[in-house]
């Protein structure tokens, strides 16, 4: 009978604690996620910022200088057009302009153009890197809140699920393991983080 | 005199300022002036004798859709070879305010050079940001035009400078003959419509209830509409039923495709409630040699010449439409007298009379100055 009665109170127990970790750990995908938008949008940020840098250095061509110059406008906060697809026309309006044939080479011994050619490459691979890692963390938020018994004791509380960021975030620069060309849009290939997601 | 062009888009892709480009040059060669193209197209697109194509253009993001333009190193090089083979007395480009080859001819060449901007800038902060890199190539315009009064402020607003306003031509040749299409126009009569279905100002709810009114007292009477629809079955249900048969819709047709539906009727129906500057579609069925009907509003009495060369009804009044529509059915004598009066009162705005107005503005920057040669100081690529 006690043997009973210690059991029922030591399952009670381990559900207690078992649901509030699982609730614990929701809470932290939570505040991660949070994290990674944050570091997202700085990427981001920084990447416009140089892009505008280039645009105006009189480095390039005035064709390519607006072109650049416009992508980074639609991505100002303000723009009437979606944040992800005007994030995702600059990727591309970047990727043309660096993509033409010999468009280094037209620029090197060009005062200052190598630095900022690598600044605009770096940025680019850091929005690559940081955008994985958003959707990814994004997509293991959302799976652990559709789990059947979170979805029941409700553990994920007032918290709003983390909407995926699709944008095209190819890279403009041969990095190594990088891919070339355009990526599919979309959360698909979450796989630069290979940490435990907790 | 000796004329380069530059066309930012790419020439194997259809719009508006491709056309006017197009027009403009073979009209001017007509009026025995010598005139070379140069613009972004395909390598397999076959190109007529004037146009020198500047390699593909690169589809890329620009104001929120994609743009096939042409821009980098490599085009400034090809532009700057054109110009220094051309020998230019001019330099014509158009849209210098898009990033394509019109702005790059603009920052390599020196001399007489004329722009014409053909639409709004809508994003003038990007004009505002890069205007220090811009600033040497959009300075070197000694001539504006602008295609419309809208255009003209625009250009005003963000570029600086006034501009003279010289409004699209017509084509008045290139209506004047086509192929009916099969079956049309038919012994019954046939009107015809062209425009968006959808657009509320286009009045075509207004021309539908007047053939109501039409129809029934005229069993082989029939509707020939063409132009784009999101919906074209909602369209049709506003007809009664009796009726739906003889009501043909189109979609969106081919330029050439335009020429042979105006062929195709007897009549011609402009029921415009508003929204319209000039009327180019009117002009167009008046240079096809059509009796028009139109409603009284402003840019439709002046293109008709105050009614003389066409006729007017009472603006959204189907009954004063079927009226005036049923009388011209009715009288193919006065028919024939209003597509004579019609092809007359078209020409003054065919290509022809445009030319003689740009070439105006050629001879003014033209004045004084050196012929169009490759700035030294600018576009130092290889």
């Amino acid at each position: 009978m006690i043997a009973d009665i210690v059991l029922v109170i030591a399952g009670a127990l381990f559900v207690g604690v078992y649901v509030s970790w699982r609730a614990g750990r929701i809470d932290r995908l939570h505040a991660r996620v949070d994290m990674a938008r944050v570091a997202l949008d700085v990427t981001l940020l920084r990447r416009s910022s140089v892009a505008q840098e280039l645009a105006t250095s009189g480095l390039l061509d005035p064709a390519t200088s607006l072109l650049l110059a416009g992508a980074v406008d639609g991505t100002r906060a303000g723009g009437n057009r979606p944040r992800d697809l005007a994030e995702s026309d600059l990727t591309r309006a970047l990727q043309a302009a660096f993509s033409q044939p010999g468009f280094r080479a037209s620029l090197s011994g060009k005062e200052g153009a190598d630095e900022l050619l690598a600044e605009v490459e770096e940025a680019a691979y850091q929005v690559f890197v940081a955008h994985k890692f958003y959707n990814d963390l994004a997509a293991v938020t959302r799976d652990a809140r559709n789990r059947p018994l979170a979805r029941v004791l409700h553990l994920s509380g007032h918290a709003e699920a983390p909407v995926f960021f699709e944008m095209d975030d190819s890279l403009i620069a041969d990095k190594p393991g990088a891919p070339l060309g355009p990526a599919p849009l979309g959360p698909a290939g979450h796989t630069m983080v290979s940490s435990s997601p907790d | 005199m000796k004329i380069g062009m530059v066309c930012p888009y790419s020439w194997d892709v259809p719009g508006g300022v491709q056309s006017h480009i197009r027009d403009l040059a073979e009209a001017l060669i007509d009026e025995g002036h010598e005139v070379s193209v140069i613009s972004p197209a395909d390598d397999d697109t076959p190109l007529p004798p004037y146009v020198v194509g500047a390699g593909r253009a690169v589809p890329v993001p620009y104001n929120g859709s994609v743009a096939r333009l042409s821009f980098g190193f490599l085009s400034v090089s090809r532009v700057r070879r054109w110009l220094h083979q051309g020998g230019f007395d001019v330099l014509h480009v158009h849209e210098p305010g898009i990033p394509s080859l019109s702005l790059l001819a603009c920052w390599v060449a020196s001399g007489p050079i004329v722009a014409t901007v053909h639409t709004a800038i809508p994003r003038s902060r990007v004009l505002v940001v890069t205007y220090p890199v811009l600033r040497t190539a959009l300075e070197k315009i000694n001539g504006r035009i602008a295609v419309s009064e809208a255009a003209r402020t625009t250009l005003v607003e963000h570029i600086g400078g006034d501009a003279v306003v010289i409004p699209n031509g017509v084509a008045t040749r290139r209506y004047r003959k086509a192929e009916p299409l099969p079956g049309w126009p038919g012994p019954g009569g046939a009107i015809g419509f062209l425009g968006r279905m959808d657009e509320p100002r286009k009045g075509l709810a207004v021309l539908l209830k007047a053939f109501e009114i039409l129809g029934p007292d005229r069993p082989g009477l029939r509707l020939l509409v063409a132009g784009p629809a999101a919906d074209a079955e909602e369209v049709l249900d506003r007809v009664p039923a009796g009726l739906r048969d003889r009501v043909a819709l189109l979609g969106q047709v081919s330029e050439d495709d335009k020429i042979r539906v105006l062929h195709s009727v007897d009549v011609f129906c402009s029921p415009n409630t508003g929204g319209e500057s000039f009327g180019i579609v009117t002009a167009e069925a008046m240079a096809a040699g059509l009796p028009v009907v139109a409603s009284d509003i402003d840019a439709f009495r002046q293109v008709l010449d105050g009614g003389a060369a066409g006729e007017l009804f009472t603006v959204g009044d189907p009954a004063d439409l079927a009226r005036a529509a049923g009388r011209l059915l009715d009288d193919p004598a006065r028919r024939a007298e209003l597509s004579a009066a019609a092809l007359a009162a078209v020409a003054q705005y065919d290509w022809s009379v445009v030319a003689r107005d740009v070439i105006r503005v050629y001879e003014m920057v033209m004045l004084g100055r050196t012929r169009v040669a490759v700035a030294q100081d600018t576009g130092d690529f290889p």
